[in-house]
């Protein structure tokens, strides 16, 4: 509750400042944007919003950069942006993407708006035009409301935005349409025009809005779909030589949805499964690469016995249960392992190095990671590393000791704050490494036993009595 | 060319073995064997179910293992635990054993030094196991010693795989007897070898294998009580020598400080009753000395018989004295009462109903003696009999220990554990002795056969048992007839000891299997379900009320503050809890607020007729609620001395607050309201039960 009205003061806030600076504002006057649509899909608890945009260039000058704003509680919650332009005509539309970096403008009126800059491929000459298509996902932007529920009851979330987009360019014409998962809407404030068919809330179209125009407004309505949040992922991947990847993924789990309330009622919830528990959730999928093998579930306690592995040749399809169904607020913790062959993620680089080439990700379905730690520990003697990932992230070197090390191994850690199913992409990171520290370990482990029995035939052939 | 493979075959011949290394080399690699099957026999329970700690007590072994690790030794001696026995706390430093947390350390700190990345539970689960390998090792040492080499092989066979120390020591069971009976039997046989040999070094050895057994285990007080009970008996039988002498002394005085390190036992030795038996041999030992010196000075053995009389008058006198005085000052503690228990099998169901209610102190039933001995019960005679016809000081040991330890046996089921070693050792010497002899009759024959046919006269040992053997016709028919039904037995009790391990000792007990109706293997895994579910959606501090079984594994696994747990050392308070489980919930809930409870775990076995619930337990929440607290009468709860809890359940037993949460929706009383509890969570096959207690209502 506290937590909404602190939004809406927030937003209340940027508000009255949006206005107070509308007039004597100088932002970048090039462009106009002709056309605006922009989707919003609230389906699940990770928020797609995706944004058309028809630019124009109305200045004197040919410029390249397209600014994007966003209120603070949106860049809180923002957890990608994605901008490409859009090439060709009807059918034969081809998508280009863009760097997409924050920026600041000196002398941006709204203080607290935050922006983003488009560097487009080739500068817009003077009255020419161009789509833009922008996709920016949220997380933990939908507000329950009631903050708590009863076991029997099904979760209502808030969603607040402006009906109006947010831009520091004139808008001639904009439409929005805001996806709700089902057709129950408790309320949501109205703009006319404005118009609800089914699952889908249409604002618009608005004419001809002067920059940084905007009109809050909220839907409530019922999400029921599992609100699973990992607070933290920490995946571990351990490279051995000898042809095996051993990934432990560690995860804190949590259900970021309305906070459960009261009695939890087994009988409510083995018998009337429709009604009771519909927002929390019992099974979770992870994608696994193809060819996996010892995959292990287990926490803290021990094993978990309630999973099930299904596997093709072209991915692999864990299916777990946590030792009890979630409910809003509960948390569980856990860890999956498995192992995978060398030969499909580990390649040798044409001077002379080897990379892993490996995915960036979560593997469970539809999870928002709030922090993801990716380890890479590499073979024991191996030197240089240096990772590529394709979006920023920290990273930073330990030194890890597995069975029989001496020196340690160089681990690569990377870590991503806020991760969400979109970023899924491959990363590389190169080291060099030389094949002969394959066999220390061996070796140390024949020379022990070679040792032993030395001793053995010794003690045996060697009489250490005194007497005679 | 030529020469080649003359040279070839004398580095043969010099690779071919003397018999004496021959008999080196067989016996070594049948000892290696007995040393991994002993240990890959127990693993079960962890290739069928996982690594995990069983039962409940390991639970807690196991979390203050952890905490050494994590805080080092400092930290542990001198830990205060909050989680438990809410709101007195337990100083656990001063009131458990740390033997066995301070073995696994160190255990996994050399592996961790050698560089293998283990983690302590894998230690700890496999502590067990390895040490039941070096019990064998110890089994074959001590056959030899009292018996010979081929009867220590054969009891370290039988200790291997025998159900009465597998039933403690399967990969898992990390309990103290795991380590406690390594230790145990290595005390005695470097005692009995200090006797054998009297030397200072071995009874050295012996306080320190002594040591070790005094913190890892309570069962100590067999060793302080046997061995000055042998001494005795060795004294008497006029077998006292100046070894004896050495060795008891050396290992007393040595043991006995450094038995007062642990701050468990502290003086005990010297305050309390249990241990006055020792110290009076110890005394009873120097007044011989002394006598045998004076024996030695004097000659006239009529003034020596005199001085005899006076002086063992005196010495018992004063002695008696002593320890009269000691008992009446109260200096020196009388028995306590699981000491009488044992002495006295119905003392403990009268007086201390806490020591009765537990199943492993039930006394033994004939069945569970067949099952955990099987043949050795029937070769356990044999053995004796052999020992009395070679009696020496090492097998009037091995009589005295297998005879006290059968009897304590008898009367604790949990006892059998102790009598296992000496058992398998008696029947080792059996099993041994007859198939020796058998062969020697078998090869003494066939010499008889040669030498007769070659020679045409033997030497007189063959010429006799070619006496022997025109007696007894069919004697060679009869050795091999009986070699092979020792065979057969003996391969029989493999078998047996195979099944019994894989099918009664190897479940872990915190997860129940049983199978669905397609053949398939149903796992209940509630009990976790439910502890992971307090350790992750309870607050920090929350505190749970359950029957005290339970304390160790929810402290352990739960992470959370419990009022009673399995070490129960306070009557009173798990009576408050055995009060406020068989009330009404009106005067439960006053009781539930007094303790500060915030959670209350109930164990129901309704739904899958999972029989070792509350309700099995709750005629012993009576009757230890009612020995504190007098307003609980165990007949109201019984209907005619029966015990029911379907509908014909007695009033008082329908309506009280245990009764309400574990069978709340069953037979007997349905429709259940409770008013100050709410449910909080079921596990899946509804076997724990968590409920919140609610808060008071606010006044207007």
């Amino acid at each position: 509750m506290e937590a909404r009205i602190r939004a809406r003061v927030n937003l209340a806030l940027t508000f009255f400042a949006l206005l107070f600076f509308v007039a004597g504002s100088s932002p970048p006057r090039q462009f106009v944007i002709s056309n605006a649509e922009r989707r919003i899909d609230l389906s699940s608890h990770i928020i797609n919003v995706h944004l058309t945009l028809k630019v124009e260039n109305a200045g004197t000058r040919s410029a390249s950069e397209v600014v994007l704003a966003l209120t603070p509680t949106e860049v809180d919650h923002l957890a990608m942006v994605d901008a490409s332009a859009i090439k060709g005509k009807r059918k034969k539309t081809t998508s280009v993407r863009l760097e997409v970096k924050p920026t600041e403008l000196p002398d941006a009126p709204p203080i607290d708006t935050k922006y983003f800059t488009i560097y487009l491929a080739n500068p817009l000459n003077s009255g020419e035009s161009t789509t833009l298509e922008v996709l920016y996902v949220f997380t933990h932007f939908l507000e329950p409301f009631p903050a708590e529920i009863a076991q029997s009851e099904s979760q209502l979330v808030f969603y607040h935005d402006t009906a109006l987009i947010l831009s520091p360019y004139h808008i001639k014409q904009q439409t929005t349409f805001i996806k709700t998962p089902s057709t129950k809407v408790e309320s949501f404030i109205r703009m006319e025009p404005t118009n609800r068919v089914g699952t889908e809330i249409k604002y618009g179209p608005y004419e001809d809005r002067p920059p940084y125009s905007i009109s809050p407004i909220h839907v409530h309505f019922e999400n029921n779909s599992p609100f699973a949040v990992v607070e933290e992922l920490v995946q571990e991947i351990e490279i051995s030589h000898w042809g095996n990847i051993q990934v432990t993924e560690h995860y804190k789990l949590i259900h970021a949805g309305a906070r459960h309330k009261g009695v939890f009622s087994r009988v409510d919830y083995q018998s009337r499964q429709s009604s009771n528990g519909a927002s929390s959730f019992r099974y979770l999928l992870a994608r696994l690469p193809p060819r996996v093998h010892s995959v292990y579930y287990r926490d803290e306690i021990g094993n978990i016995s309630s999973s099930h592995l299904r596997t093709d040749s072209l991915k692999s399809e864990l299916q777990i249960e946590p030792r009890y169904p979630l409910f809003g607020g509960w948390k569980a913790t856990f860890v999956i392992g498995y192992g995978l062959p060398l030969q499909d993620f580990l390649f040798e680089s044409s001077d002379d190095k080897r990379y892993l080439n490996f995915t960036f990700g979560c593997p469970l379905i539809g999870m928002v990671v709030d922090k993801l730690t990716i380890k890479v520990v590499l073979p024991e003697g191996s030197t240089d590393p240096s990772p590529v990932v394709p979006f920023p992230v920290e990273h930073h070197l330990e030194a890890k000791y597995s069975s029989l090390d001496v020196v340690g191994r160089t681990v690569v850690v990377l870590e991503k704050k806020n991760f969400v199913p979109m970023h899924n992409s491959h990363f590389q990171v190169y080291y060099s490494f030389k094949p002969i520290f394959m066999l220390a370990e061996p070796l140390m482990l024949a020379s022990a036993f070679f040792m032993l029995f030395v001793a053995c035939v010794a003690y045996i052939h060697i009489d250490l009595s005194i007497r005679k | 060319m030529a020469t080649m493979p003359a040279s070839a075959s004398d580095l043969l011949k010099s690779f071919k073995l003397k018999t004496k290394q021959q008999e080196l080399l067989i016996r070594v690699s049948i000892l290696c064997l007995v040393y991994i099957l002993a240990f890959i026999t127990r693993l079960f329970s962890v290739l069928r179910y996982e690594s995990m700690i069983h039962e409940f007590d390991p639970y807690f072994n196991y979390r203050t293992t952890l905490y050494l690790t994590e805080n080092g030794f400092y930290d542990f001696w001198n830990w205060f635990d909050y989680e438990s026995w809410y709101p007195l706390g337990r100083i656990v430093g001063g009131t458990l054993y740390p033997g066995l947390m301070v073995t696994a350390v160190l255990i996994y700190r050399i592996l961790r030094f050698l560089r293998f990345a283990v983690h302590i539970r894998e230690v700890c689960v496999l502590t067990a196991p390895f040490f039941a390998s070096n019990t064998t090792l110890v089994a074959y040492f001590f056959g030899k010693e009292i018996w010979d080499s081929g009867a220590g092989l054969v009891a370290a066979i039988l200790i291997a795989v025998c159900p009465g120390y597998i039933s403690r020591s399967v990969a898992g069971s990390y309990d103290n007897e795991g380590v406690a009976i390594f230790a145990l039997l290595f005390t005695f046989y470097v005692f009995v070898k200090a006797v054998n040999t009297g030397s200072l070094a071995w009874s050295l050895a012996s306080a320190f294998g002594y040591f070790y057994m005094v913190s890892a285990w309570g069962g100590y007080v067999f060793i302080i009580n046997l061995i000055p009970l042998y001494v005795l008996v060795l004294l008497i039988t006029g077998r006292y020598s100046m070894r004896l002498y050495v060795a008891y002394n050396c290992m007393y005085i040595l043991g006995m400080l450094l038995a007062m390190q642990i701050r468990f036992v502290g003086f005990q030795h010297v305050q309390s009753g249990e241990h006055m038996a020792a110290m009076g041999v110890f005394f009873l030992m120097q007044v011989f000395y002394f006598l045998d010196w004076v024996k030695h000075m004097l000659s006239d053995t009529k003034l020596f018989q005199a001085f005899l009389r006076i002086t063992v008058t005196s010495a018992v006198a004063v002695g008696g004295i002593a320890l009269g005085l000691g008992m009446v000052s109260g200096y020196i503690s009388p028995w306590t009462g699981r000491f009488y228990s044992l002495l006295d099998p119905t003392y403990a169901k009268d007086h201390i109903p806490i020591i009765a209610s537990v199943s492993e102190h039930q006394p033994t039933a004939w069945s569970s003696f067949m099952f955990d001995f099987h043949i050795l019960l029937f070769l356990f005679p044999a053995g004796l009999y052999f020992c009395f016809k070679r009696l020496s000081d090492a097998t009037i040991f091995i009589v005295m220990y297998g005879l006290t330890s059968m009897y304590f046996a008898g009367v604790m089921v949990r006892l059998i554990l102790v009598a296992t070693p000496a058992v398998c050792l008696i029947s080792a010497i059996a099993v041994s002795a007859t198939v020796k002899n058998l062969t020697v009759l078998l090869r003494s024959k066939n010499k008889v056969v040669q030498t007769g046919s070659t020679k045409g006269s033997g030497g007189s040992k063959s010429s006799s048992k070619a006496l022997l053997d025109q007696s007894q016709p069919f004697q060679k028919n009869g050795a091999i007839a009986l070699l092979f039904g020792a065979f057969y037995l003996l391969s029989r009790y493999a078998t047996h000891c195979t099944w019994v391990t894989s099918e009664a000792y190897s479940s872990p007990s915190i997860v129940l299997a049983a199978r669905g109706a397609h053949g398939n293997r149903v796992i209940f895994d509630d009990y976790r379900e439910a502890y992971f579910w307090l350790r992750q959606n309870t607050p920090q501090d929350a505190k749970v009320m359950s029957w005290w079984d339970y304390g160790y594994q929810i402290t352990a696994m739960g992470n959370r503050t419990v009022i009673v747990d399995n070490n129960t050392w306070n009557n009173t308070h798990i009576a408050t809890v055995g009060r406020a489980m068989s009330s009404y919930e009106d005067e439960a809930i006053e009781i539930i607020r007094s303790l500060d409870v915030d959670y209350v775990l109930v164990v129901f076995g309704g739904v899958t007729g999972y029989s070792s619930d509350d309700i099995n337990k709750f005629l012993w929440m009576v009757r230890i609620g009612g020995g504190v607290f007098p307003v609980i009468k165990e007949p109201d709860y019984l209907v005619n001395g029966e015990y029911r809890v379907d509908k014909g359940a007695a009033p008082k037993m329908l309506n009280c607050l245990i009764y309400d949460r574990a069978r709340g929706v069953e037979i007997g009383n349905k429709d259940v309201k409770l008013e100050h509890l709410e449910e909080a969570f079921t596990t899946s096959n509804w076997i724990v039960r968590i409920y919140r207690v609610k808060p008071p209502n606010n006044r207007w």
